[in-house]
């Protein structure tokens, strides 16, 4: 068994040196040069992680004020804003923060068929707990029309929809992806969703932008058609009492938080069963392993 | 195996009813509790028994999930995230569905290799093996069309490049492709009639994969089950009752095999997904990097490995049809690894080259990562169609204990069983 194991380490060591003369850099130079991206420590990370609630408020007040003018987060009803393992604000207040949200619903045809008033504008309604929080824009070709033609996406899924590139040889490589599976780290979405919220610089020399274009060191290539939503001191006044003090990188955590909640709201209950799960399981396969040698002792195998 | 002969005796007057009937209990007492299992078969042997579980627990979950799921283009996508977000228990019967097509094929390669190692292909289970490479070629199917069923834009991606790699066909007779990709799709594009169309396969193939799992395990009771000596067992004393010997080895085996699977469903479950399929399948936006699911990599590298696409379908198809054929390559005239000092390196080899192209698949289709894949894919055909052949021949094994019982004893003759640790 030992000669059997050094043989094929020997074998896997070389196989390493034979791969290490090649150049990692070269492996992304057809798509553009690798952006590196920080990993945050975010709060829901990790095998123990958990959202923090202040934080969520927090960073639905972000959105709300900041991120609410162009992107929508229609996967998401009202009333998930008041359900346990989210910001769990008051259902009085959100049912308040619905009737009076921008982007009201779709309510035609009335009875007589008609879809618009008598000022040709749409038939619509106050939102209630159960309906999606919309974005401004009526469809697709409205949010172009008003955004120099680029689109804003929605964001209910962003952070799940986005991730952080490895690029690194491939043994760096397969080390990295050990070390994620071991604790428990799928954050890449958030992480990168901060970095481009915290991203925007000046053009380095011999940048040439595009019209009204904005450079971003996160952004793949560069050049966003988001202008920088957060400026560096902050953009949202958060009260005295919500555990922080507003700046660029607070906004961007917080909101960062938010939409990392919004994508995955089931992560407290999913974390919290999966421990237990994990514990039964534990336990379970240490009786079976008993049982099984006790079982086995009776014959020579 | 299968001729051992039967020793249920029904104890009630019902069981004897019965018994004259439908001696359905007759068959499992026989098969799954006196059935003589191998002494000597180690943890490798429980994946068999993780592998059904597993069929029946995508098979569960995948009926639940069918009860909330829209096959429409405009719906399926948004249906997905309902079960996700609204459905009571959603995000968990969906991440063990997710998940659990991982774990499947996890089990299944292992499964696979250990089936290579220790020569369980060979005579009398030729059938076995080729029941087993049905079941492996439905099941790529089944994770196929699933994937393509969250309709996000690694789905459709996915679904555009494989199915117009037929188109490829056109090469041999003018048209043909071409037919065959329309008829794929239901139309010219892929589109909603595919994603539809790929929903009613998807919740037959399993049933298939049943049907083939039944025989598979048919087949196995005829043969028995092979051990890592390669030496049938001769003896009484060189087996144990598969009860409760095999399934408390087993059950320990899946539990622990289940810690891994929670592991992922609760902390890691998009960990072995892609993030692009989290945005909706848009026709008209094609993503930077188009890659399959990660247990497909090593085939996908062998396709983009060959600079031509017709040449590229015949080399991908070929990795898997090839080994339909290796209990008739395989020219040893041992079936266990541990006895064949020369053979074994290549084994590991092959085993390295599998994990080489697995890597390769996922990376960029340029240099150096080509000329790799065509190293290792080189390497993946010699295998089955030289090496496998040659060595056999050439190879002078070292010597087999007499029996299962002398390799246990830790007979003189059985150097290579040193390597199985005992209790």
């Amino acid at each position: 068994m030992s000669k059997q194991a050094i043989a094929i380490f020997a074998a896997l060591l070389g196989l390493i040196g034979c791969l290490t003369v090649l150049k990692s850099s070269d492996a992304y130079a057809a798509g553009g040069e690798a952006i590196h991206i920080e990993r945050h420590p975010w709060s829901f990370a990790g095998f123990f992680g958990q959202y923090d609630k202040p934080q969520l408020r927090r960073g639905w007040q972000v959105y709300q004020d900041v991120c609410a003018s162009c992107h929508g987060l229609k996967r998401l009803s009202f009333r998930n804003l008041a359900e346990p393992g989210g910001p769990e604000f008051p259902v009085e207040s959100v049912k308040a923060l619905a009737k009076n949200w921008d982007n009201k619903i779709f309510a035609g045809p009335n009875e007589d068929g008609e879809i618009v008033d008598e000022d040709g504008e749409l038939l619509v309604r106050d939102p209630l707990l159960s309906d999606p929080i919309l974005g401004p824009y009526a469809n697709d070709n409205a949010a172009r029309s008003a955004n120099n033609g680029a689109l804003p996406p929605d964001l209910s899924l962003i952070t799940k929809a986005r991730g952080i590139p490895t690029h690194a040889i491939w043994y760096k490589h397969v080390a990295i992806m050990a070390r994620d599976i071991v604790n428990g780290y799928q954050e890449g979405g958030a992480d990168y969703v901060y970095a481009l919220l915290t991203g925007y610089k000046d053009a380095p020399e011999g940048v040439q932008l595009s019209e009204g274009m904005s450079y971003n060191v996160a952004f793949p290539g560069h050049q966003i058609a988001m202008a920088q939503p957060i400026p560096e001191g902050g953009a949202v006044e958060y009260q005295k009492n919500a555990g922080a003090k507003t700046s660029l990188h607070q906004n961007a955590e917080d909101v960062t938080a938010f939409l990392a909640w919004a994508a995955d709201p089931s992560l407290d209950a999913r974390k919290n069963l999966g421990w237990l799960v994990m514990l039964y399981l534990l336990i379970t396969t240490v009786l079976l392993y008993l049982g099984k040698r006790v079982i086995w002792s009776r014959v020579k195998h | 195996m299968a001729d051992h002969s039967s020793t249920y005796e029904p104890k009630s007057a019902t069981a004897k009813w019965w018994d004259e009937r439908l001696p359905i209990m007759r068959l499992l007492s026989d098969q799954m509790i006196t059935f003589p299992t191998p002494k000597n078969i180690n943890y490798l042997w429980t994946f068999g028994g993780i592998l059904t579980v597993f069929l029946l627990l995508q098979l569960v979950t995948g009926i639940i999930l069918a009860m909330h799921y829209q096959p429409s283009a405009a719906e399926a996508f948004n249906s997905v995230d309902n079960i996700m977000r609204n459905v009571n228990y959603g995000w968990l019967i969906r991440n063990m569905h997710a998940v659990g097509a991982s774990m499947f094929f996890i089990a299944v390669y292992i499964h696979i290799f250990r089936g290579l190692y220790y020569g369980s292909y060979k005579a009398p289970r030729e059938i076995l093996w080729i029941l087993g490479m049905l079941i492996f070629l439905a099941m790529m199917a089944a994770g196929f069309m699933g994937y393509a069923l969250v309709w996000g834009q690694m789905s459709f991606w996915g679904v555009t490049v494989i199915t117009n790699l037929f188109s490829s066909l056109d090469g041999i007779i003018p048209g043909l492709g071409t037919a065959i990709v329309e008829w794929l799709w239901g139309g010219y594009s892929v589109s909603g009639t595919t994603l539809n169309r790929f929903f009613s396969l998807h919740y037959l193939v399993p049933f298939v994969i049943v049907g083939l799992v039944v025989l598979h395990i048919w087949a196995l009771h005829m043969t028995g089950q092979n051990n890592p000596t390669g030496v049938e067992p001769k003896t009484e004393a060189d087996t144990v009752p598969m009860h409760p010997y095999a399934t408390s080895k087993d059950l320990f085996a899946m539990f622990a095999f289940f810690l891994m699977f929670a592991w992922f469903v609760f902390f890691l479950p998009d960990y072995l997904g892609h993030p692009d399929n989290y945005n909706p399948a848009n026709p008209l936006v094609t993503p930077p990097h188009i890659v399959p699911e990660w247990y497909f990599l090593p085939f996908y590298a062998i396709l983009r490995a060959i600079p031509d696409k017709l040449g590229g379908v015949i080399m991908m198809f070929g990795a898997i049809a090839v080994l339909f054929f290796i209990p008739w390559l395989d020219r040893s005239r041992i079936r266990s690894a541990r006895y064949r000092p020369i053979y074994k390196w290549f084994f590991w080899l092959l085993v390295i080259s599998c994990l080489a192209l697995g890597y390769l698949g996922a990376m960029p289709a340029e240099e150096p990562y080509i000329t790799w894949a065509r190293i290792f894919t080189a390497y993946y055909f010699a295998h089955f169609l030289i090496v496998m052949p040659i060595v056999g021949v050439l190879e002078k094994p070292k010597p087999l204990p007499a029996s299962i019982s002398d390799a246990v004893e830790g007979g003189k003759s059985s150097s290579g069983a040193s390597a199985h640790k005992k209790n």
